[in-house]
């Protein structure tokens, strides 16, 4: 007991809260990602292994961007609408064959997908990492360290853009109609929704959402990449664990698992740390499958 | 009276059928000793850079025919078979590094107690879950054994692998020699047939048709009373060791063990493999293996060592699950498992 306590006493309260709040601004840009990645596989059954190589490529389309013309915001805005248009392309020519089929064609075909992205990435960039500056350079003080105000900002825009899109499900024409199709596909045909444009449009959002994410991440550790695995690895997790289609679960289960992983550090190295959203996932799995979130049915 | 000429009919379709039947075993034996054949008499007639590379190719079918068992059979995408593969190699690098002088046997054994020890882990977990579900588990648990393996360098040696010699060929009171690319040829060749007939066996074995019911219908097998999670879990288990086999393969080939082996690339790769030549047809994954490294490599003699060949490798693949779901010997796959 006293070994316990002593344990929990090495740890600096600083640290903690240090570690609370880039666990939150980590846990957002995942909760954009994975907001994506639960919509197109709640409204379309695919699951899209590209997701992690579209928030590579809205990084890097960020950066090609901001180096031209020098600001963040056109940066962030004309990457989230040049690789949705991208995504609305791939959905088009790839995914839509292969509706009616068995769904594990879809993973095999996103998976091709990825692919090819980032060899492309890879053969036009180089695997020299690229950077994009922080937009505002404001610090202030926590603790020892001087926080960037940025990293605040990235939380709060993040949210603002799942909000806005909640707002644009539950109140937008087009929302509507992603919500019917949801619910039932051929109903939603029957009364004339034309269900191949919501998918389509479904994948472009998704698409956005993941490179609006890169943008905004790409000032914190640079674009590289092979970054698409590991975000697309996490952004599964989440899904899993916050119940596959469900929004609000995995936008908790990000949240959750990246503070897990943040106070992990603390104690290994970052590199391990990531068992621990494994072991999670391996929890889930093994006594809540459907998802930690889930509403019970 | 009428019956008589009925019956001389049903006879002779009999007859027939039974014809056809023997002609197609015979058929299939044939083929398989020409290319037996061709494969034993190919590393005396080829350089030996090709001689390398199709004893590589080898390797990889296994790895990619290890993994048809669970997809093409069993109807479960394994995105996590690099795990399996990657133990085998470690296996078999602790155990060449640990005894001396190096055994190839013991080798063999250890990298598939390597390999069982990963299928277990995985299957025990991941085997109630379904399609989609099971390929995000496998990837995410191959991705653990990397994590482990990559940061543990005090015994997995971390980013650098392992390096070791390589074992002797000997097989007890029969032949003892060091290996040259010819003999290592021959023997991974005979490990590779040895294990298509194995698993053919196992295919074409009630446990196989097991397997495939559970592929066409899974509650309706299980509503019949097969335990459906055992059956997966055996499949998970056999499928491992078999892929673990072409690790242990690849380590004792290639002289080292390092950790972009235990890495997803090489689950991609064997998916690929899988769907190129065609999954369910055991054959169709080596013919896959062939048809990705030669491309692969005649693209990098064309546009040289920097091209991204894996742009139009994936733009095929792609094409390949629209167009051609079955891939290239998806059309054999009847004839092949009759």
């Amino acid at each position: 007991m006293d070994a316990v306590g002593h344990f929990f006493q090495a740890i600096p309260l600083d640290l903690l809260i240090i570690q609370t709040v880039n666990g939150i601004v980590t846990g957002m840009i995942l909760a954009l990602i994975a907001s994506g990645l639960t919509l197109i596989f709640g409204i379309m059954d695919v699951v899209n292994f590209a997701h992690g190589e579209l928030f590579m490529l809205g990084a890097y389309v960020g950066f090609v961007i901001f180096t031209t013309t020098g600001s963040f915001w056109l940066a962030l805005i004309g990457s989230a609408l040049i690789v949705a248009i991208l995504g609305a392309a791939l959905q088009i020519v790839t995914l839509r064959p292969l509706i009616g089929r068995d769904p594990l064609n879809t993973i095999l075909v996103t998976f091709g997908i990825s692919l090819v992205l980032q060899n492309y990435a890879l053969w036009q960039f180089g695997p020299v990492v690229r950077k994009i500056p922080e937009p505002i350079s404001i610090r202030f003080t926590l603790f020892y360290l001087q926080y960037p105000w940025y990293r605040i900002m990235i939380a709060a825009l993040s949210a603002a853009i799942i909000g806005s899109f909640w707002l644009f499900l539950k109140y937008g024409r087009f929302g509507i109609w992603i919500r019917a199709t949801a619910q039932d596909r051929v109903m939603a045909q029957a009364m004339g929704i034309p269900v191949p444009l919501v998918y389509t449009g479904v994948f472009a959002i998704g698409a956005a959402m993941a490179a609006a994410s890169g943008v905004l991440f790409a000032p914190m550790a640079g674009v590289n990449h092979t970054m698409g695995l590991d975000w697309v690895l996490k952004a599964f997790i989440v899904v899993v664990v916050g119940g596959m289609g469900n929004l609000a679960g995995s936008i908790v289960a990000a949240i959750f698992i990246s503070l897990l992983e943040a106070y992990a550090t603390i104690w290994v190295d970052p590199s391990q740390a990531v068992i621990v959203s494994f072991i999670v996932l391996i929890l889930t799995l093994l006594f809540r499958p459907t998802g930690l979130f889930a509403t019970p049915k | 009276m009428t019956t008589t000429p009925l019956d001389k009919t049903n006879l002779l379709k009999a007859m027939s059928f039974n014809k056809t039947k023997l002609s197609h075993t015979a058929v299939f034996w044939i083929g398989f000793c020409a290319v037996m054949a061709l494969m034993i008499v190919a590393p005396l007639v080829l350089p030996e850079f090709w001689r390398r590379f199709l004893t590589e190719v080898l390797i990889w079918g296994l790895l990619a025919m290890s993994s048809d068992l669970l997809i093409g059979y069993t109807g479960m995408i394994s995105f996590g078979h690099s795990a399996f593969f990657g133990l085998g190699m470690y296996g078999a690098a602790g155990a060449l590094l640990l005894v001396s002088p190096p055994n190839l046997w013991l080798a063999i054994l250890c990298g598939l107690a390597g390999a069982a020890g990963a299928a277990l882990f995985v299957a025990f977990f991941s085997i109630r879950l379904r399609d989609i579900y099971f390929a995000i588990t496998t990837l995410i648990f191959s991705q653990i054994f990397y994590v482990i393996i990559f940061t543990w360098t005090a015994v997995t040696g971390g980013e650098n692998g392992l390096i070791f010699t390589r074992p002797r060929l000997t097989i007890p009171f029969i032949y003892d020699a060091r290996f040259t690319t010819t003999t290592m040829h021959w023997f991974v060749l005979a490990v590779v047939t040895a294990s298509y007939l194995i698993l053919r066996r196992v295919t074409q074995s009630p446990f196989g048709m097991v397997l495939q019911s559970i592929r066409e219908n899974e509650p309706r097998t299980r509503a019949i009373g097969y335990p459906v999670e055992r059956y997966k879990m055996v499949s998970v288990m056999l499928s491992g060791l078999f892929a673990g086999l072409a690790g242990v393969l690849y380590a004792v080939q290639n002289q080292f063990a390092a950790p972009d082996f235990v890495y997803f690339l090489i689950s991609g790769d064997t998916v690929i493999y899988n769907v190129m030549g065609g999954i369910g047809t055991l054959v169709g994954p080596i013919v896959g293996a062939g048809f990705f490294q030669l491309a692969r490599e005649l693209l990098s003699r064309l546009f040289g060592d920097q091209f991204p060949y894996l742009i139009p490798l994936g733009i095929v693949f792609i094409a390949m699950i629209i167009f051609l779901p079955q891939g290239l010997l998806g059309f054999a796959r009847r004839w092949l498992n009759r």
